[in-house]
């Protein structure tokens, strides 16, 4: 049996789109399949050493709910409908925001961004950034973690040409 | 049913145990039946796809209380 190839374009730079990627490169592997993520503009936020800057706005976002992780049953089961106005105003929101998800990310036993990145490069799936972003946003190789490669979207159509699956996130 | 190796995957969520899974039977060797036991109900679904695609055997499962145990036998 030919094994099995994913090709993923990952695009976006925030906490909540992170994890698409990651998720299902890292099954995909554990799954037999060969596996290849594109970084490219936004996306290569999450290549990055740190990535304790990834944030999540539920700004403009009316499909995210605003749930507390912490608290009684019936308190976390309230749906705070704030509006956008009052969200773009108040300073912070988007911290508050980011640590509240990460608090209901660990109380739900899923996995953080750097777990699930290390757990694709132990399944060898092959990392890419995209080199003519990285310049235009001004990176150097040494802010993105061990283990990258670099090229251009020709170098991504040489795999994804041949993949069964080809995603773009 | 005998089993060679537990997993306990109680509390964690898609996909980490299939990732777990995987790793327990990659040091494993043919034949071997690995006990998991997970938490989330996606794992159910999830197991069932993981053996049809890589070839290991699930050759039994069960639901207790919330717990969900899987015996896999590795290819």
């Amino acid at each position: 049996m030919d094994t099995k190839k994913l090709a993923i374009i990952a695009t976006k730079g925030t906490l909540d789109w992170a994890y698409p990627p990651f998720i299902l490169a890292s099954t995909a592997a554990a799954l037999g399949y060969e596996v290849q993520i594109f970084f490219t503009f936004y996306g290569l936020q999450l290549v990055r050493k740190d990535v304790s800057g990834l944030k999540v706005s539920p700004l403009g976002n009316p499909g995210m709910p605003m749930k507390m992780p912490f608290g009684p049953k019936w308190f976390k089961g309230i749906n705070w409908n704030i509006p956008n106005a009052i969200q773009s105003l108040v300073p912070g929101y988007e911290n508050v925001a980011t640590s509240l998800m990460k608090m209901t990310i660990a109380n739900n036993g899923v996995a953080t961004i750097p777990e699930l990145r290390s757990l694709c490069q132990e399944a060898d799936v092959k990392f890419i950034a995209c080199q003519m972003t990285v310049e235009l946003f001004g990176f150097e190789h040494t802010d993105f973690i061990d283990g990258m490669e670099y090229g251009g979207a020709a170098t991504f159509f040489e795999f994804a040409g041949e993949s069964d699956i080809c995603l773009f996130i | 049913m005998d089993f060679n190796k537990e997993l306990d995957a109680r509390g964690l969520n898609c996909p980490l145990p299939i990732l777990r899974t995987k790793k327990a039977l990659a040091e494993m060797a043919s034949g071997d039946i690995l006990k998991v036991i997970a938490t989330d109900p996606g794992s159910v679904k999830d197991m069932q796809a993981f053996a049809k695609q890589t070839g290991n055997e699930l050759v039994n499962s069960a639901e207790a209380g919330g717990e969900y145990t899987f015996y896999m036998k590795k290819k």
